[in-house]
This record gives C-alpha cells, sequence and structure tokens, in this order.
C-alpha cells in the first residue's frame, strides 16, 4: 500500500522481529549457562523435559531471526532502488 | 449501611493481593521500550505520506489484500480478547471456540462475497455513509453519533480493563499505563490516520501471534499431546467444575441439545441464530470499525480476498485463545500435584485465596516464559489492547468528521480542515476513552451496560443494512424506524431481565476489614482441611443483606427469658455473642452467606499472622466489641443480575444463562429491525431506482469472476474456508 518512496511496512516488521530474535536468543544462550527461574520450575515439575521444551527461548529467537531476516532481505527498499 | 459503602467492600474483595503473577526483567523491560519507539517512530514516518483526507481518512485507498486482511483481524485481536476468551475456554471448554468458529467465519464470508461490492463500488468512507446514501440523513445521523459514542465507551471500557490487568499482572500503576499506552495511540493515529493505524496493526499482528504461540506449543508438549490434554481434561474437571461432573469440555455441539446440558446455559438455537446469525453478522458485517479497514483497499478484489484472508486468520485464532484454556484446565497444577483450581470473579475466594478465570493466560505465561519471551509476551498484550484501541480511535475520527461534523456541523469546509479535525478528533476520541475509563473507575457497575452496547446498535445497524443491499423495495423511512425501532426494542428488552419488579437482593455477605482479628474452627474431609466456622474476635465487619441477632434488654421479662432482635441495617457494637447464620432458605431456594476476609488477623496462627479467606456457607460467631455496620439491599433494576422469571420470555427457558439471553436477545432484535424496515416500507413510498445505483443488489455492476484465475476468485476462497469450517465442526462435533 505504500507510495512511491515510502518504506514497506514488512521491513519494520522484519527489523522488529530481528531485534527481539536476537535479544531471546542471546537470552537463551546465557541461560544455557545460568539457567533461568522458569526452567528451574519447570525442570522440577518434568524432570525428563525434552530440551527443545525447557530452552523454547533459543529456538524461538532463532526463528524469529530467521523470520526477520527474510522481510528485511525480501523488502529492502535499497536494493530495489539499485 | 449505605450502597455506596456496599460497592467499596466489594472493591476491596475484588482488588484482591498485592502479590504480581508476573516479574519482568530488564530484557523483557527493553523488548517493551523497544515497541513504543517503533510505533511512534512509524507514525512520525507516516505524517508526511497523509497530506489530504483520503490518506488520513482511508489510507488513500492503496491497501492490498494482505495488509487489509491482517489489519482487519488485529483490530478485533484486542488483549481483552485473548484473555477473555481464554476464560472461556477454562470456563466453558471447547463451547468457547464457537465465537471463532460459526460466530465469525460465516459472517466474515459473507461481507466478503455479498456486501462488500456494494460498499466498494459506492465508494462510501463509512457505514453511516452507505446509510445515507440508501436511507438518507437522518439514518446516517443516528448511525454516526450512536457509532461515535458506542466507539468512545468501549475503548473507555477496553482501557479501564486493561489497566487493571496490567496491574494485577505486573503491578504497574493504573494511571501510567492508561495515559502511555493511549496517548502513544493518540500520537501515532493522529499523525498518520489510517495508514499509521493500519501499519500498526499489522506490526501488532506479528507481535501477537509470536507472543503467545509459544504457550500452546509448550503446554501441548508439557500435557503429552492433544488426546493426553483432553483426557486430562475431563478428569480434572471434576474438582475443577464440581457442579458440571458430567459435562463435555472437549466437543463443539454434542451437549447444546438442552440449557441443561452444557455450562454455557444456552442451546442449539440460541448458538446458531444468536451468535451464529445476529451478533456475528451485525459485528463483522456493519461494524465500522472492522468494515473501515478493508472498504480502504486498492480494489474491490483486494478487498474481498483481504476480508477472506482475515476469516482463515480468525479460524486460527483458537491455537492462541481456546487451547491456553484448555491447557489451564489440563496444566495448571498445585504444589502437591492437584489440578490448580480457578474461579469465576463472583466467587468469594476470587483474588483472596484462589486466582480467576481471566488469570488463565498470565499463569501460563508465568509457567512458560522465561526472561525475554516474557517481555514478547507483555508486548503482545500491549500491543492487543493498542491495536483494539487504535481502531475504535480512527474509525471514531472518520465517523466523527464525515457523518457527523460535516452534514451537521459544517458543511462547506476545506479538505485541509476536514483533516485537520480528523487529527484533533484522533486525540479526542482518546481523552474521550480516558475520561470513561476513569468514570468506570468510579461507577464500576456501569462496565455491564457497557459490554452489551454493541447488541444495542450494530444488530439493528445490520438488519436495515442488509435490506438496503438486497431489497430495492426498502424505502428511507423503513430504514430509519427499523434501525430506530430495534434500538429501542433491544434496549427495552435488556432492561426487562435485569429488572425486579418484586426486589433483587443480593447475596448476603459479610466482609471483614483489614486488621480485624479471628479464629478459625476447621474440619477435614478427605480431600482437604476446610473452614467451619469463624469467630470473630475484634475489629470491624461489613455486613449486606445478613440479620444479626441482637439481645433486648427488657427488665419486665421473666429471669432467664431472652428476647432477640433481628438487625439488618444500621450501625452497632455487639453487647452479648452472636451468631450468624451461614445461609438463609427461601421456599426451595438455599442462599450461603458470603464471608470475605482479604488481610484479617488469625488468633491461633503463630505470632498472629496475617491471612486471607474467601468462604461461604459457614456460621460467623461476632464477640462482644465487634463493630458492625449492616446495610440491606434490595434493587428493582440490576444490571449484573438476570430475572429468571424474565428471562424465559427471552430465551424460552428460565435455565438460561446470561450469554443464551444475550443472544437471543440480538435474535430478537435483527427479527424486529428487519420486520419494520419491511412493515413500514410497504405502506412508504421507495427511492426511484436511478438514486439507488451501485447501491442496491440488482442495480449494482458487481464485477464478474470469469477470466479471473481461480487463485485470484473471492468466491473459491470463500467456499475452500466454508469447506474447512464445516470440517472442524464436523470433527470436534
Amino acid at each position: 500500500m505504500q507510495s512511491e518512496h515510502q518504506v514497506p511496512i514488512w521491513l519494520f516488521i522484519g527489523v522488529v522481529l530481528l531485534i527481539y530474535g536476537v535479544l531471546i536468543m542471546g537470552v537463551g544462550l546465557n541461560n544455557l549457562a545460568v539457567p533461568s527461574q522458569v526452567q528451574i520450575e519447570l525442570q522440577k515439575s518434568w524432570p525428563d523435559a525434552p530440551w527443545l521444551f525447557l530452552h523454547a527461548d533459543i529456538w524461538w529467537g532463532a526463528l524469529m531471526i530467521a523470520l526477520g531476516a527474510f522481510y528485511c532481505i525480501r523488502f529492502n527498499p535499497w536494493k530495489s532502488n539499485r | 449501611m449505605t450502597s455506596a459503602m456496599v460497592l467499596s467492600a466489594l472493591q476491596v474483595a475484588a482488588a484482591g493481593p498485592a502479590k504480581r503473577l508476573l516479574t519482568m526483567g530488564p530484557v523483557d523491560w527493553v523488548i517493551v521500550v523497544i515497541y513504543f519507539i517503533v510505533v511512534l517512530a512509524i507514525g512520525f514516518y507516516l505524517k508526511k505520506y497523509t497530506s489530504t483526507g483520503e490518506d488520513f481518512f482511508l489510507a488513500g485507498r492503496k491497501m492490498t489484500a494482505w495488509i487489509a486482511g491482517l489489519s482487519f483481524i488485529s483490530a478485533n485481536l484486542s488483549s481483552l480478547e485473548t484473555m477473555g476468551w481464554s476464560a472461556m475456554a477454562y470456563q466453558y471448554g471447547m463451547l468457547g471456540a464457537h465465537a471463532y468458529l460459526i460466530g465469525a467465519i460465516p459472517a466474515i464470508l459473507f461481507l466478503a462475497v455479498v456486501m462488500m461490492p456494494f460498499y466498494y463500488i459506492c465508494k462510501t468512507h463509512s457505514v453511516p455513509g452507505y446509510l445515507k446514501l440508501r436511507y438518507g440523513e437522518g439514518s446516517r445521523a443516528l448511525a454516526g453519533i450512536s457509532f461515535a459514542l458506542m466507539t468512545v465507551l468501549v475503548s473507555g471500557a477496553s482501557m479501564f480493563a486493561m489497566a487493571k490487568i496490567l496491574k494485577l499482572l505486573l503491578g504497574w500503576d493504573i494511571h501510567a499505563s492508561i495515559w502511555v499506552a493511549s496517548l502513544t495511540v493518540a500520537i501515532y493515529v493522529s499523525l498518520g490516520g489510517l495508514v499509521s493505524a493500519v501499519f500498526n496493526e499489522v506490526l501488532q499482528f506479528f507481535l501477537i501471534w509470536l507472543g503467545s504461540l509459544l504457550i500452546p506449543i509448550l503446554g501441548l508438549i508439557h500435557a503429552g499431546g492433544w488426546r493426553a490434554m483432553m483426557a486430562t481434561i475431563q478428569e480434572n474437571v471434576k474438582t475443577i467444575h464440581p457442579t458440571l461432573p458430567n459435562a463435555d469440555f472437549t466437543r463443539l455441539w454434542r451437549n447444546l441439545g438442552s440449557f441443561e446440558t452444557n455450562p454455557m446455559g444456552i442451546d442449539w438455537f440460541g448458538m446458531i441464530f444468536g451468535l451464529g446469525l445476529a451478533v456475528s453478522f451485525g459485528y463483522w458485517c456493519t461494524d465500522f470499525l472492522q468494515v473501515q479497514r478493508v472498504i480502504v483497499a486498492k480494489d474491490l478484489r483486494a478487498a474481498q480476498n483481504g476480508t477472506i484472508i482475515g476469516a482463515v486468520l480468525k479460524m486460527c485464532v483458537p491455537l492462541i485463545v481456546t487451547i491456553p484454556g484448555l491447557l489451564g484446565l489440563a496444566v495448571l497444577t498445585n504444589l502437591d500435584g492437584s489440578p490448580m483450581v480457578l474461579v469465576p470473579e463472583s466467587d468469594p475466594r476470587a483474588n483472596i485465596t484462589h486466582q480467576t478465570f481471566n488469570d488463565v493466560l498470565p499463569l501460563l505465561m508465568g509457567k512458560y516464559l522465561g526472561p525475554g519471551l516474557l517481555g514478547l509476551g507483555i508486548t503482545a498484550m500491549i500491543a492487543g489492547f493498542m491495536s483494539g484501541m487504535a481502531g475504535n480511535v480512527s474509525a471514531f475520527a472518520t465517523v466523527w468528521t464525515y457523518d457527523v461534523y460535516k452534514p451537521l456541523l459544517v458543511r462547506n469546509a476545506s479538505d485541509q480542515h476536514y483533516l485537520n479535525m480528523g487529527r484533533w478528533c484522533s486525540v479526542l476520541g482518546v481523552l474521550l476513552s480516558i475520561g470513561t475509563a476513569y468514570l468506570l473507575f468510579a461507577f464500576s457497575n456501569i462496565l455491564e451496560f457497557l459490554q452489551v452496547l454493541v447488541f444495542f446498535f450494530i444488530v439493528p445497524l445490520f438488519g436495515v443494512v442488509i435490506l438496503g443491499m438486497l431489497w430495492k423495495r426498502t424505502t428511507p423511512a423503513g430504514g430509519f424506524w427499523g434501525f430506530l425501532t430495534a434500538i429501542v426494542f433491544s434496549i427495552a428488552m435488556w432492561c426487562f431481565v435485569h429488572w425486579f419488579p418484586q426486589g433483587y437482593q443480593p447475596q448476603p455477605r459479610i466482609m471483614l476489614d483489614p486488621g480485624t482479628v479471628v479464629s478459625l474452627e476447621k474440619t477435614r474431609d478427605q480431600l482437604a482441611e476446610k473452614i467451619a466456622k469463624v469467630v470473630v474476635e475484634s475489629g470491624v465487619i461489613r455486613t449486606t443483606n445478613v440479620a444479626i441477632p441482637v439481645e433486648i434488654k427488657d427488665p419486665s421479662l421473666p429471669p432467664n427469658s431472652r428476647r432477640i432482635r433481628m438487625v439488618r441495617a444500621g450501625q452497632l457494637v455487639i453487647q452479648d455473642t452472636a451468631t450468624l447464620v451461614g445461609s438463609y432458605t427461601r421456599g426451595k431456594d438455599t442462599t450461603p452467606v458470603q464471608v470475605l476476609a482479604p488481610e484479617v488477623v488469625v488468633s491461633a496462627a503463630p505470632g498472629r499472622e496475617t491471612g486471607k479467606f474467601g468462604i461461604e456457607g459457614v456460621p460467623v460467631v461476632l464477640k462482644p466489641g465487634v463493630q458492625v455496620y449492616a446495610a440491606e439491599v434490595s434493587q428493582r433494576f440490576n444490571p449484573a443480575a438476570f430475572n429468571p422469571d424474565h428471562v424465559r420470555y427471552i430465551a424460552r427457558s428460565e435455565k438460561a444463562k446470561p450469554m443464551a439471553v444475550n443472544m437471543y436477545s440480538a435474535f430478537w432484535t435483527l427479527l424486529v429491525s428487519m420486520g419494520v424496515a419491511v412493515g413500514v416500507s410497504l405502506f412508504t413510498r421507495p427511492k426511484p431506482e436511478a438514486e439507488l445505483a451501485n447501491l442496491v443488489m440488482g442495480l449494482t455492476p458487481i464485477p464478474r469472476e470469469h477470466g479471473v484465475p481461480l487463485l485470484y476468485r473471492p468466491r473459491f476462497w470463500a467456499a475452500v474456508v466454508a469447506v474447512v469450517l464445516v470440517a472442524i465442526n464436523i470433527v470436534f462435533w
């Protein structure tokens, strides 16, 4: 819906998802070394919890990075102007 | 005790403990702050692209189908919607999903395929604008003013509820929550108009989904998959909903044979014709907040396909709303592994010893979302609130400027003048919403009224709009009187079911003031320890509709004789030990007395610790010296209570619960709206056909789909969505 030189909304979305993904994945990697209280509680209630269940922040962050990067590249207005 | 004192007592109970459900860390705060920066940046960036009225109010009519569809659903997907319907799923099981299936999809598809061509081809800027073209100025003024009023009130109610939720969940200051979120919306909508609202709604859509979707994924892993979750639910509901031990919480239609066989207290007729027809079609097809998002698409096919994309997305919403509610029944447990019992807000234990239904989503967030993810979840909630509010504000600005200000106040001003009016209206709409929110803090019982406001105006509007589109014989007089009569009828029906000619007496209640000293007598059964008697040793209690036995000192009485007087209202200090009964019996009905103690001193506890409890049906003993403020309340009208004697005339059964009454009321309102419009039209003069071009079926050149590739045809995709809808209903029958 953008005018000729208007930055598309998808780029805004891509940037936000990329930043959030980096932050969340970064926290997740940190939680590998120092587990968060939520992880500790979950592990207490479910000792055999799978890794993916306990470290959702890592793969969810990675997913957001991938999605954000896709939107940033696909809707980069400077690329299409060249 | 006056009614104001009663209200203040209730508010103390509702405020509950100061404990927060969620605690945010530094990363969570960073995520929330980034969100606010980005939405404001979008508003400032888009200001330079909104230089005309069409840009501001109609987003330049340039939206693609995807943006229109995402915005259409995002404006509807407020955080109150997600939290409220998660609570509904916890309370009603799978029945809660009807709001996203029969309660939405048929209406959205109808909007896309049948109504959108008329809205789009006549180039109206709003739904009241269509009424002006079809029926004339009177109908437009009525619709414009009622819509503007409704929008502001509903927006304020949403803000009020959101501020209370953020206070309870995170301990955020109520005033800060209201002003920060609202002013942010005011800034970005007033700068960029509908373009900015839509851009942010698309962003908010992504954040709502990414912040919410992880809960059902992790929850289903934790529960052992769908089948295991359902099996656990059927086991747990015996404890969680003990009054419905045999109800099936896992099905959509099987238990709708009568009002008594399902927790919603509704039958199949009310569900189909009340929710599926009247409420759903009224909301999705004529609520301008929704329709505005798609009538500004770049062409008719984009508007239709955008609406159908909205239908697909709406059908997916149960993933982030209904499943969390169901997970609450399966995975929320106490420390000992027993199912955690959440209670309705009306329960005496609510917010004292038990969390409420509304807390189910935040409880799951606290359980599954660690640092970072919690910030994303909170951002999703705030984004939901702001997208709903921006939708209200932009719709208010358009309707006020084009349908009230321009035709009734300043007719022939420049485009720039109306653009400026739109910008100021956006700010005004926010300020009026804030005013409504503060009004609700003072008079919280208005909320009951606002919750049904949509039925009063939207359902009658649908009746006359659809007749206007499909029947060229409908006259301006028929449209106006059908609309007005149905509004009055709807309000009258609402008053009727809440009217108690014999007087309505709220449930007897005893409220113990903070600091009151009590001792508790307990019994133990197989499951748990229970309070059997409360002894108030000192302090202040406030009673409502409770009889307090007071001994009258009469020297003329013989020795060992006592004369007891029952005091129900007034202020007194207990002289001799008095026992208040735990319940009252009238005829076949027994009403327990609620005892609420949010912060009392338990004398037997080590160190006389502060305790809290909420119970009902146990006797309360008052020791000498206890101060009592007693009130007797009897109301002719109570917006929160339904008179079963009147309910049976509206909803066909006195067993019908509030949800059923609202659905049936909407159905009758629709019938009245259409019936009066048809009746009046038969006796009045219709408009000449030349004036109905582009407005009515048969006189509107609707583009054919021949030659359009199948994948771009709205009718094809509408059929696909309809088939999927039927399949879902069969699978979960």
